[in-house]
């Protein structure tokens, strides 16, 4: 989990280890010195964890904020368990719960810790025996380019430009919801796996349709149901379910 | 006589199967045979296939059948093949999967808040490799969009299917050990 990180001046050379996130950083320093999570040595270890972070200032490694926060977490439990105070009295609790958390936080940090580990040699095995994953598709997909909001309106464009003469444009009482055209959508993905964009205009379609199936198109989108991509730029968009 | 070279015939399936192969996709090519008695004869052909076989075997992958080389040949099969070995996941692509694989679905702001750091960039490795997909938004404010695994992920990592994985509890054991 820990990377080797190097920083050169002119005349030594310092190797610092370099932490994910504060937590890494933490399991690190209890780690090191064989404690009990359970039983963590709060001053001592809130002493080292600042001593580290002076050690990434002063070899200009930037701190993210999140390793600031924890530096602050430590320090409220360390100066809550230095104030006298009564045990069962409000403060008391607040720092035990403050503690109880942060000891919960690590446990489920090293637990997945552990389970990435698992993961990572499970890996290792499989990259080692044939036939691999199929990559077919993925090679298919690399000539695709995906398709922008941009892209969707300029079809639509020269989609209602190349109808035009088909659109009908008087008022109907036919009118069409958001809903129903997702569902529709839906349906056709589940029926086809794809389809092509101008298929939508190949029966004569209201203006209220056209502004409708745009609608219905960004939101499957936005929710990640639907991919829109294309061979080539001005080709017909091709919609596929995700 | 036919039940004597189910096993052979299945066996011929298995070798020709891009992927992994179902009890199912068997039973449209065998109708006249039981689910039961189809995975009977696949139980005695992988035991008795890779009891003998040591180059080659047949494993339970991504809810089917399929036959691989073992481990051991890797480098022989690089040297052949003349390639390199494959580029392995990042140990933060690895977390991120990790929290993905035990909580799914799970969003985004419950990762970072296991992993306790803030960062998106390897969801989206994760997604392009479709090792994980996206599954809807969360009902909760900002409908963060949720996230579990693929049966890309089980083939990745040779499973079969997730519950083969070790349970967290299993886990830390190991730790306290």
């Amino acid at each position: 989990m820990q990377v080797q990180g190097g920083s050169q001046t002119q005349d030594y050379t310092v190797q610092l280890e370099v932490f994910e996130g504060p937590l890494d950083l933490l399991l690190h320093l209890i780690r090191q010195q064989e404690i009990d999570i359970y039983e963590i040595p709060i001053a001592q270890i809130t002493d080292q964890y600042l001593q580290y972070l002076e050690k990434m200032k002063d070899l200009s490694i930037t701190i993210a904020g999140d390793f600031l926060v924890m530096a602050a977490t430590l320090i409220h439990i360390k100066s809550g368990m230095l104030l006298p105070a009564e045990p069962g009295s409000q403060l008391a609790e607040e720092v035990e719960q403050s503690r109880n958390e942060l000891v919960e936080r690590l446990l489920e940090h090293e637990k997945f810790r552990q389970a990435a580990q698992m993961l990572y040699e499970r890996e290792t095995v499989e990259l080692s025996v044939w036939p691999p994953e199929d990559s077919e598709f993925e090679d298919e997909e690399k000539e695709l380019i995906s398709a922008n909001v941009f892209d969707l309106v300029s079809a639509f464009n020269r989609m209602v430009e190349r109808y035009k003469d088909q659109i009908v444009l008087e008022i109907q009482h036919e009118a069409v919801s958001l809903e129903e055209k997702i569902g529709e959508i839906r349906r056709l993905l589940s029926v086809q796996g794809e389809f092509l964009f101008s298929l939508f205009f190949q029966k004569k379609i209201s203006r209220l349709h056209i502004a409708v199936t745009f609608f219905a198109l960004l939101e499957l989108t936005r929710l990640q149901e639907i991919r829109l991509v294309q061979k080539d730029l001005f080709e017909d968009i091709r919609i596929l379910a995700c | 006589m036919l039940e004597e070279t189910l096993p052979n015939q299945i066996l011929a399936i298995l070798f020709v199967a891009k992927e992994p192969l179902t009890l199912s996709e068997l039973q449209d090519v065998y109708p006249d045979t039981s689910v039961e008695e189809l995975r009977e004869n696949l139980d005695q052909l992988v035991s008795e296939f890779n009891s003998f076989q040591q180059a080659v075997e047949i494993r339970q992958i991504g809810g089917g059948y399929r036959m691989t080389t073992r481990p051991n040949h890797h480098e022989d099969i690089r040297n052949y093949l003349k390639t390199k070995p494959s580029a392995k996941l990042s140990l933060a692509a690895l977390e991120t999967l990790a929290v993905i694989a035990y909580k799914q679905p799970v969003t985004l702001p419950e990762i970072m808040d296991i992993r306790g750091i803030k960062g998106t960039s390897t969801i989206s490795t994760l997604l392009e490799k479709k090792l994980i997909e996206t599954r809807g938004r969360k009902k909760v404010v900002g409908r963060p969009i949720m996230y579990g695994t693929t049966k890309e992920f089980t083939l990745h990592f040779g499973l079969n299917d997730l519950s083969e994985l070790p349970t967290l509890e299993e886990l830390q054991e190991v730790l306290t050990q």
